[in-house]
């Protein structure tokens, strides 16, 4: 099985983010080419969701900058992440615990719908039709996820690796381009992170998604990455193949904790 | 009914050609295909697969859940007078390597992914399989491995060649009689290779007729096809009665949907083996444990009434004025939303059947205005044999012989059988075959029982388990392992039950607690427990299993054939006994042999008088990888009662 992995859809250049005195990220540079699996990985504190905040926005870094096909921003703007085809998940699950399922994964094609709330309230022109339309989308997700079972449960009852998947179901309704995955496996045991490493292949595979995701688990990124970026106390410190980085000494030092 | 199962396909298709024939939930919408749709369909399967090169009478596997396509591709596979064989879909790949050998098999149609990547492991062992079709293509994308195709390029294939061979369908339908095979169920058998039952048609047909004719079904009905259709349970029920019937066959969205999908479609005509029921009435009483105290005031109030008036209702019996106006309150209040709940608003016949049922689980369901019955039947008989009719329904016979049915009881307790619903033999094992099927037309069940006086069927066990306790106190007394185990089973905390007495000096039994049950008990009692494992060493537990055992020996002391065979010593098991390490048969019964090798030292420590022994085993997962769990296991004594009467 081979893949055609594209251009360089998502660039990152020289980028640092300071809170106060302490350095987050150090003069980052890596890029992301276009369908293809892009691991983060260090230890804890290494900078790695720092790095993906700067991605979609939520930190703007003081200096560097970061490159989107082609086009150039010193900061990134989420909303404008969203709307360029980046969506993400998150590592603490920010779904609504409340909403069925359906309503949760709906939120997440908020930038597709035309009609106003108006409308949407009364059900009338457009809307009703509109509605439908997404409500499809939907349903394709969650046949895709398996979670067909649950679709009007609260999310808030599902235990933690359905949620998760939620999590991702929502962040897939963006039809994004880019999908930018915190720790998807973290908190997941054996066969959880089996079913979710089968789910992250398949949007790969399936919808010709770039994915970006950061893990913790080595054998989960050795595994389903075709290349890895290393970060440790903000800098990186290799990049390459799993293979190569699996070789490289400061790789290896920093994960088996050799003195700094 | 001397027909094939394609002709009556073409039958229901031009008698009621927009009429549903089968249902499927898809993407949250139950998608419709009509007679005339589905006729179209097999055709388009039929002659794919005939240019694809499938010769009459050779054998086609089919694995999968239900699905509508594959339903079609059993009916196309029959049309060109080919043999489909249904597989188990969680069967390994490894179990899947004797059907595919023994039957010289080169086709198979198969469900998605999972069941395509079994077989591309079994094509190492068994190359004549050359043609694999998917029905769902989702991760297949980039197979590329010889002869794999997918079933909608199949169908699209099979589709013009009918246009251009406009007749060659309906000779090939014509071609068939009704003495042709149509099927062949692979039996799992407890030990060595499974057997290969041969059906024809007409055998089929002709039990599908004669119970559709008992309970008087007809096209209107809605059945739930979620069980294995390698079952022949399922087969006949949601394959050769609906096609004998007309009716509406619906296909679970997945196997996690399927108590929300029969809510949805309010089956009519409902089959499951007792377990389903089980798990049922389980999720039912915990719902009801967690429910305020109205709510639960209520329904033990209800229950109460049920339970002495409802059996009584269902079986036809006069019941007085008060207790009726009960009844009906209770049946607005409890018993109808209840019924609603399960799915159960409309079912006129249910059934169970594989197992014994537990007297309390049958006459819940009974007392909630439920008709649930049981039948006798197995693999080899075409299912119907014995059929509780609608007043008769007792959780302790299997009815009475259904049209065309002979029995006969041998002398050695063994139940004979004579009906057209016979198989005509194992396939390519004339041995086993003469074992089972006499010259004078008798098929041997292999199990004990005995007609009852109101001529219902009894069954107590299969007759080479019925064993003899020697030495110790009940020297010579009967032992059947499997009473004594499903009694044990009855207890909701209970899920699997081994025991061992034949040979021995006592009897003694290996336990599975059922995790739902105890672990919800254990919550309600502050018990923290860390796990499967951790919750079946609990002394807690210990107890409060101590005490079903205790029952089960009161019980059975009562009895005069099987008061020896009460329970002196048991243990509860780390693990959950599993159809993957081979422990039980797909069919989920125990395989009481194997377990007793695989825990030597377990039975050795029951025997020899121990309190606590250490055991390792392997376990394998799902993906075929094996890990192990070690334990120490406590082991208790229990307590025997003096028998009320003398063994015999």
């Amino acid at each position: 099985m081979s893949k055609v992995i594209g251009d360089v859809i998502l660039g990152v250049q020289n980028i640092s983010l300071r809170f106060g005195g302490v350095k987050a990220l150090t003069d980052i540079s890596f890029d992301v080419r276009e369908h293809e699996v892009r691991a983060i990985i260090g230890p804890n504190g290494a900078g790695k969701s720092s790095m993906l905040n700067c991605i979609n926005g939520v930190y703007t870094p003081q200096e560097g900058s970061i490159t989107f096909r082609g086009q150039s921003f010193d900061h990134m703007n989420s909303r404008q992440v969203a709307e360029m085809g980046i969506a993400r998940t998150f590592q603490n699950l920010a779904l609504f615990k409340g909403m069925s399922v359906i309503d949760n994964i709906m939120t997440g094609r908020n930038l597709k719908i035309r009609s106003n709330i108006f409308l949407q309230a009364l059900r009338i022109g457009p809307a009703q039709q509109e509605e439908e339309e997404h409500r499809s989308k939907v349903e394709h997700i969650i046949d895709f996820l398996e979670i067909q079972a649950f679709r009007k449960t609260p999310v808030g009852q599902l235990p933690y690796g359905l949620q998760k998947r939620v999590d991702l179901g929502r962040a897939l309704a963006m039809e994004p381009q880019v999908l930018l995955l915190d720790e998807p496996m973290a908190g997941m045991n054996m066969e959880e992170k089996q079913d979710m490493c089968r789910f992250i292949l398949d949007v790969n595979d399936e919808f010709g998604t770039t994915i970006v995701l950061i893990e913790h688990d080595m054998g989960v990124v050795m595994d389903i990455s075709d290349r890895v970026v290393v970060l440790d106390y903000g800098k990186k410190i290799g990049d390459g193949t799993p293979e190569e980085v699996r070789n490289n000494e400061e790789v290896i030092s920093a994960y088996l904790g050799t003195s700094h | 009914m001397q027909t094939t199962f394609p002709r009556l396909m073409r039958m229901h298709a031009q008698q009621r050609p927009g009429a549903a024939a089968l249902r499927e939930k898809e993407y949250g919408i139950w998608q419709t295909t009509s007679w005339s749709s589905l006729a179209q369909l097999v055709q388009s399967v039929a002659c794919g697969l005939h240019q694809a090169g499938l010769q009459r009478g050779e054998h086609i596997i089919v694995v999968g859940s239900n699905r509508p396509r594959l339903y079609a591709t059993l009916l196309a596979a029959q049309s060109l007078g080919a043999i489909p064989v249904p597989l188990y879909q969680d069967a390994a790949a490894a179990e899947c390597v004797f059907p595919i050998t023994n039957a010289e098999v080169r086709f198979c149609v198969v469900e998605d992914q999972e069941q395509v990547d079994k077989m591309l492991e079994v094509r190492e062992q068994c190359p004549q399989l050359s043609h694999i079709y998917f029905d769902d293509p989702r991760g297949l994308r980039k197979y590329t491995e010889a002869g794999l195709g997918s079933l909608e390029a199949l169908i699209a294939a099979g589709s013009l060649f009918a246009q251009q061979h406009p007749q060659f369908y309906a000779n090939e339908v014509e071609k068939a009689q009704y003495t042709d095979v149509a099927a062949m169920f692979f039996t799992s058998g407890t030990t060595g290779n499974p057997k290969g039952v041969v059906h024809t048609h007409g055998s089929l047909i002709d039990r599908a007729d004669a119970g559709a004719e008992f309970d008087k079904l007809t096209h209107s009905e809605d059945v739930l096809a979620y069980m294995p259709p390698a079952w022949i349970g399922q087969n006949i029920f949601s394959y050769a009665q609906w096609l004998v019937c007309g009716y509406v066959v619906n296909c679970p969205e997945s196997a996690a949907t399927v108590t929300i999908d029969l809510k949805e479609i309010g089956p009519t005509y409902y089959f499951a083996p007792p377990r389903v029921f089980e798990s049922m009435l389980t999720s039912v009483m915990i719902r009801m444990e967690d429910a305020g105290s109205l709510k639960r005031g209520m329904f033990h109030y209800f229950m109460g009434v049920a339970q002495k008036v409802g059996p009584a209702l269902m079986d036809g019996q006069s019941v007085g004025f008060v207790d009726r106006l009960k009844y009906a309150a209770g049946n607005w209040l409890v018993y109808g939303p209840l019924r609603n709940n399960l799915g159960f608003s409309r079912v006129r016949v249910a059934y169970t059947a594989g197992e014994a049922i537990g007297p309390d689980l049958f006459t819940f369901f009974r007392s909630i205005g439920v008709n649930i019955k049981q039948l006798y039947g197995s693999t080899e008989t075409a299912v119907f044999v014995c059929l509780q009719p609608d007043n008769e329904a007792r959780a302790d016979t299997v009815g009475v012989p259904c049209k065309g049915v002979e029995i006969k009881v041998a002398d050695n307790g063994e139940i004979l059988v004579k009906s057209p619903g016979l198989l005509k033999g194992y396939y390519k094992n004339p041995e086993a075959t003469a074992q089972v099927l006499t010259a004078d037309g008798w098929y041997h069940t292999s199990d004990a029982g005995f007609i009852d006086s109101h001529g219902h069927l009894k069954i107590i066990d299969r007759v080479k388990d019925v064993g003899r306790i020697v030495g110790g106190a009940n020297d010579g007394a009967m032992f059947a392992p499997k009473y004594v185990e499903n009694k044990l089973k009855f207890f909701p905390h209970i899920k699997e039950v081994v025991a061992y007495g034949d040979q021995r000096e006592k009897v003694c039994v290996m336990i599975n607690i059922d995790f739902d049950a105890v672990g919800n008990w254990a919550e309600r009692r502050n018990l923290p427990y860390a796990g499967y494992t951790d919750l079946a060493q609990k002394t807690e537990v210990y107890q409060l299993i101590q005490e079903c055992v205790e029952k089960v020996n009161a019980d059975l002391a009562q009895d005069t054939l099987l008061a020896g065979s009460q329970v002196s010593r048991f243990l509860v098991l780390h693990k959950e006994l599993d159809a993957d390490d081979g422990e039980l048969t797909r069919t989920n019964k125990v395989r009481r042999g194997f377990i007793a090798d695989k825990y030597k030292p377990l039975v050795d420590g029951l025997y020899g008088g121990m309190t606590s022994q250490f055991i390792e085993t392997v376990v394998k997962f799902e993906d075929g990888r094996s890990g192990s769990v070690s334990a120490t296991l406590l082991i208790s004594d229990a307590k025997t009662f003096t028998p009320v009467k003398a063994a015999a």
